[in-house]
């Protein structure tokens, strides 16, 4: 009987598991080989001089520079936002659909739409010239900060579904009993509320910046040619290029810093809240 | 208190018209009669509608799109179901890694998938179009019935299967008939996840699609990099019709809460 169940359940994983093994994880390793490997023999000589490049230097520090600042102006423009809909808002249900909504709407449709507002006969340089701001209209797209405009509206629905997950189990009591022990509002938002709500803030962060760093559609609608991502750099080489040693290489790097710096924010987020 | 509420409710006022706005935007614009793109808009017509309907090149790209995301998720729950429930009712060595092996897709950044499938399988094996995109897709959409369905398995009580089979089902008119049942809701969450995902996907499309054959999101792309008219803002808002059909539909069925 022991012998029957052990069959049964490699029966059932097998299938997955070869095509998962054959289609991803096989490629993903002639990736790491081939990037070590590049004229027959172990060197760490693509990597040396893929860092020793300027142009890919300025790139990956873009790549970090805005997802880091995308990561953080959700943070900012999240948390509140979430706080509101978790603790206050009467409409909670039609709040959490009109999150959602944006994020099932394809990354090109929203990228697009900031084309059509942020364009030099767009609404807001029309509202620009209008208000005698500025005698022109200014160059608002494809550029770092139409970039970083389309990243945040991209991602800031995960960064509040997130949050209101952890604040939705923060009890009223809690907030209640602080202020009858004397905490004042604030206090008791800062030693209550906001320890109970880092572990939300921590996988917003996370799924906002590894986000920002792996999109491809917005810093290609976007972005201009002088600034370019990890992603949309990835894609050059490769298929506009062809030079597929340096692409191979640019994509190492992107899994390996995505990896680390989620891993880094899970371990600050344990050292705040060691118990989440 | 009323203070505070009032600042709270302002900064989310704003938040969501950040959000919302510019998809209003589109939807107002492709009703206008200007050639360019603009808003606000001149007039109304519906005619940007009729020229978008009878474009063979979208409409083309929007059926293999479709196909491709119904297929895959298919696939994917072929593959992943077996594997979800084998996880959850059975003990065995190396579980976790099996696990982790099955959600690992979603870890790698499409761009890099899209890279490496047509490098080292596409051209590897001489794959045509279709079946690489199927491949690819497929990969993006395991993870997503790998997480639902396995945590919609971790609240059934596998009591009332043992219960079916000694009362004589054999094991697989058990598992079609009490156990599939009772998590056909999960199921259905996760493959309306994954179809979403897998319509909108760019990245892995953009290196897969080959000469006249293209997935609705890159046919997009490319009209945008030189069309700048309102026939995209009214297939974006179709598209966005679309996607809100389908969200009430969700809410009527199985409540929006269960999919996110």
């Amino acid at each position: 009987m022991k012998q029957k169940k052990n069959r049964i359940w490699l029966l059932l994983i097998l299938p997955g598991t070869l095509f998962i093994t054959v289609f991803m994880l096989i490629p993903l390793f002639s990736l790491c080989l081939t990037s070590f490997f590049p004229d027959q023999s172990f060197s760490f000589s693509s990597y040396l001089k893929l860092f020793g490049d300027v142009y890919f230097q300025q790139t990956f520090l873009r790549s970090i520079r805005l997802s880091l600042l995308s990561t953080l102006l959700c943070a900012l423009l999240g948390y509140p936002t979430a706080y509101y809909i978790s603790k206050h808002s009467r409409h909670k249900g039609v709040m959490m659909a009109l999150a959602v909504f944006p994020m099932f709407t394809s990354p090109v449709v929203r990228s697009f739409s900031w084309m059509v507002i942020l364009g030099k006969r767009g609404i807001v340089n029309n509202f620009l010239v209008w208000s005698g701001l500025f005698a022109k209209p200014q160059d608002l797209l494809y550029n770092e900060f139409s970039m970083t405009v389309g990243f945040v509206q991209l991602f800031l629905p995960q960064m509040i579904l997130s949050l209101i997950g952890v604040m939705d189990n923060i009890s009223d009591d809690l907030t209640l009993a602080a202020g009858n022990l004397g905490a004042t509002r604030l206090g008791s938002f800062f030693h209550v509320v906001l320890p109970l709500s880092v572990s939300g803030l921590v996988t917003g962060s996370v799924l906002v910046f590894t986000g920002c760093m792996t999109a491809y559609t917005t810093p290609q609608l976007l972005g201009g040619a002088d600034t370019r991502v990890l992603s949309t750099m990835v894609y050059q080489y490769a298929m506009s290029l062809r030079d597929w040693t340096q692409a191979s290489v640019v994509a190492v790097v992107m899994i390996a810093v995505t990896m680390l710096i989620s891993s880094l924010f899970s371990r600050i987020s344990r050292k705040i809240n060691p118990v989440a | 208190m009323r203070k505070k509420n009032g600042a709270l409710m302002c900064v989310t006022a704003l938040v969501y018209f950040f959000l919302i706005g510019p998809l209003l935007v589109i939807a107002a614009a492709s009703f206008s009669e200007t050639k360019a793109l603009k808003f606000p808009g001149e007039g109304f017509t519906l005619d940007w509608y009729k020229q978008v309907l009878t474009m063979r090149s979208f409409i083309d790209a929007a059926k293999l799109s479709l196909i491709i995301a119904l297929a895959a998720t298919a696939i994917a729950l072929v593959l992943g179901l077996p594997a979800a429930y084998a996880l959850n009712r059975f003990s065995f060595k190396g579980k976790e890694g099996i696990k982790t092996l099955f959600l690992s897709p979603v870890l790698i950044p499409c761009i890099v998938l899209g890279f490496i499938m047509l490098r080292y399988v596409v051209n590897q094996y001489d794959l045509a179009v279709i079946p690489s995109l199927l491949i690819g897709h497929t990969l993006l959409s395991i993870p997503y019935v790998m997480r639902v369905v396995t945590s919609s398995l971790a609240n059934f009580d596998f009591a009332v299967e043992e219960a079916a089979c000694s009362l004589g089902a054999t094991r697989l008119y058990t598992f079609f008939c009490v156990v599939l049942p009772n998590i056909k809701s999960g199921i259905a969450s996760a493959c309306i996840m994954s179809v979403i995902n897998s319509f909108n996907n760019v990245a892995l499309s953009a290196f897969l699609t080959g000469p006249g054959v293209n997935m609705l999101p890159i046919e997009i792309m490319s009209y945008v990099e030189y069309h700048f008219d309102p026939t995209i803002a009214a297939l974006a808002t179709l598209l966005m019709a679309a996607t809100l059909g389908v969200m009430l539909l969700i809410e009527k069925t199985l409540g929006l809460q269960s999919v996110v």
